[in-house]
């Protein structure tokens, strides 16, 4: 073989970027800029609303940790190359699960949220498996759940209670070990110490005098931002991670090249579940009773925020974190027009927008990344 | 090629139908270690399906497969990978959305301990990518460019590597030199020369009777999901293996037509 030039030296054949411009193509600039935008627009009309104080802040952040809970493993499912319609219908499902038999079976909590999890975990598995084993899009499969979970929502507590709402559910909490884990707060005594050297306003008079109004951070923060670290890790720097771009980059070469895509795919479809089941389980603790019309939309709620991340809508391309961004523009808009006192149809306006815009800029950037055309 | 070795492979009376389909109809083919076998045949003869029963993507409708003297039963893919079988489909098996090193790595990701968990070794990944597509004459912008923004001849380029580089026993090529400029032909030839010395086996799909004389120690024509026939290098001319390529007669009054151009 001759020698072969030109590899040792650098490419004639590229421009090169400047620093700003090559740390500005990441797929989770759309996601970025929104999240500047709606920020800057709030601080503008709502920053003398309280919408920024610790009371404020912690009022949207719980909202955000609840789209950020469910966009994760949307996120990584999506991924994967799937999605799951049945998100919304999960979540109220599981809530009556732990409701019916924490309340109407008095099965201790700790075992209720146990079961309920058992339940929707196997419920995922069987979406994914019908759909890999039927080669059915999941967008039906999963429509068919939709269906069925909600049904099954609403029909339980009217043939167990005649009413669809459970409640006592804060009751039956009480003393549990494992209920903490998604209703209780954590770092309360930090915020104790904050309220006392007065970084946190403090209650003036009442019952709670001398607490300070945010008194620690709800479990279901701490979730959604475990889950995200975990999402991100997973996806970026382990194998499981190459496997989920794979399946859903290229279902068929991924799996000539021995990646387990049935078994991946499964898998993404259980932690979507999982992930409903954590939002379902911290909202029943929180407010003492389950609904049926609980989660209703949430799906859609989910993929926009994952496509506002970045995430390519036919699977293989995404960012967790992008789709935590996603999370919390749908958050911040959402609260931050009920703190500015607008007319909350606008939340709908101002939120096609911002989606209309992260897909644009979304879709830029990815074909410069992966030269799609 | 000693014939007194037992083969590395040895496929019997493979058959695989798809539904009313037969694409092969019984076909036998044996591979020793550090011969390069080339599989001839016209369009739809099926040279990739016969592949594809070998590296595990097919269970055959009927036949045996021995895998060193052992009936081998992969389940998947993944089974004929761990088992030292690396395969260049004809479609690559990329994926243009993800990166190069991703790519080279995928289903073989090299993993990197850290306390107790395992994670994806992204600097070793980039380092040996960036070296065998050196090695193979193709310099890359870099091990995270997508292989969406490569050109055809340089995604086949990774597909070989690859594959050469995790064919720990069995390497086997499903047309892989049809996209690649000259340089990258040569180079792709010598490796093939390369690997068999190394006591590889090596399965070579192509159209291109010079380049199978080039590098193949036996040579079995397929026509229409059957053997014709298996020749040695040296008891064949070009062109005899020519005609029995394109299923005989034919060629020569097209050939003819054509001014002996084919
Ligand atoms: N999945 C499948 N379902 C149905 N028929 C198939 C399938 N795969 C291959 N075939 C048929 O089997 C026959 C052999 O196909 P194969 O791809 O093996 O041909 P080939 O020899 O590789 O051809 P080429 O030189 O064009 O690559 C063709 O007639 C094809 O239509
Ligand atoms: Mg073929």
């Amino acid at each position: 073989m001759p020698e072969i030039s030109s590899v040792d030296k650098s490419d004639e054949r590229i421009k090169s970027r400047s620093r700003f411009r090559e740390a500005l193509i990441v797929p989770e600039l759309g996601g970025i800029c929104g999240t500047i935008l709606v920020f800057a627009f709030f601080l503008l009309t709502a920053g003398e609303s309280g919408m920024f104080n610790a009371a404020g802040v912690l009022n949207w952040s719980v909202v955000s940790a609840q789209f950020m809970i469910i966009a994760v493993g949307a996120c990584l499912l999506m991924i994967a190359g799937e999605f799951d319609l049945s998100v919304g219908s999960m979540i109220g499902f599981a809530g009556m699960m732990i409701a019916i038999f924490s309340v109407n079976m008095d099965w201790p909590m700790w075992i209720a949220i146990l079961v309920a999890f058992a339940i929707c975990l196997a419920t995922g598995a069987l979406n994914g498996w019908i759909c890999v084993r039927t080669g059915l899009p999941s967008f039906i499969v999963t429509l068919a759940s939709l269906f069925i979970l909600r049904g099954l929502t609403i029909f339980l507590p009217q043939t167990l209670e005649n009413k669809t709402i459970i409640g006592g559910v804060r009751e039956a909490a009480e003393g549990d070990w494992l209920a903490p884990v998604f209703g209780g707060k954590v770092l309360t005594g930090l915020f104790q110490w904050f309220g006392e050297i007065g970084v946190i306003a403090t209650f003036e008079r009442g019952v709670n005098k001398g607490m300070p109004v945010v008194d620690g951070i709800p479990m279901l923060i701490a979730w959604a931002l475990a889950l995200i670290v975990f999402g991100h890790v997973l996806l970026t720097k382990t194998r499981f991670g190459n496997w989920i771009f794979a399946s859903g980059g290229d279902a068929e070469s991924a799996r000539n090249s021995g990646v387990p895509v049935n078994r991946v795919k499964i898998m993404m479809f259980m932690f979507t579940a999982f992930c409903a089941t954590v939002f379902a389980t911290c909202q029943v603790i929180e407010f003492g009773s389950a609904g049926a019309d609980r989660g209703l939309l949430k799906e859609f709620e989910a993929i926009i925020a994952v496509v506002i991340g970045g995430a390519l809508l036919t699977g293989g391309y995404g960012s967790v974190l992008g789709a935590a961004l996603g999370a919390l523009i749908f958050g911040v808009v959402q609260q931050g027009l009920f703190f500015a006192g607008v007319e909350s149809s606008l939340f709908r306006v101002f939120l096609g927008i911002i989606l209309l815009f992260a897909v644009v800029l979304n879709t830029y950037i990815r074909r410069i990344i992966t030269g799609e055309k | 090629m000693e014939s007194h070795l037992s083969p590395l492979i040895q496929m019997k009376h493979i058959e695989k139908h798809f539904g009313s389909v037969i694409a092969l109809a019984g076909v036998s083919v044996d591979v020793f270690a550090g011969e390069c076998h080339c599989l001839l045949g016209d369009n739809g003869a099926g040279k990739s399906t016969f592949i594809k029963t070998m590296s595990g993507v097919y269970k055959p409708t009927s036949g045996e497969i021995l895998f060193e003297g052992r009936p081998m039963n992969f389940a998947d893919p993944r089974d004929a990978i761990s088992a030292g079988i690396a395969t260049v489909h004809q479609h690559l098996a990329m994926i243009p959305l993800m990166s190069v090193s991703r790519n080279f790595f995928m289903g073989n990701e090299p993993l990197r301990k850290i306390g107790p968990m395992k994670f994806f070794d992204h600097e070793f990944a980039n380092r040996v990518t960036m070296e065998e597509m050196r090695k193979m004459g193709i310099s890359l912008r870099g091990p995270d460019q997508a292989v969406g923004t490569l050109s055809g001849g340089e995604r086949q380029t990774v597909a070989i590597a690859r594959a050469v580089y995790f064919g720990a026993k069995v390497l086997i090529l499903d047309e892989p030199t049809s996209a690649l400029g000259v340089r990258q032909t040569a180079n792709v030839l010598s490796t093939i020369d390369k690997v068999r010395r190394q006591g590889i086996g090596v399965v070579l799909i192509t159209h291109n009777v010079r380049h199978a004389m080039a590098v193949g120690d036996r040579f079995t024509v397929l026509n229409r999901g059957k053997t014709v026939g298996t020749a040695r290098r040296g008891e064949i001319a070009p062109e005899e293996l020519q005609d029995l390529m394109a299923g005989g007669q034919e060629l020569v009054a097209l050939e003819s037509s054509l001014g002996g151009t084919v």
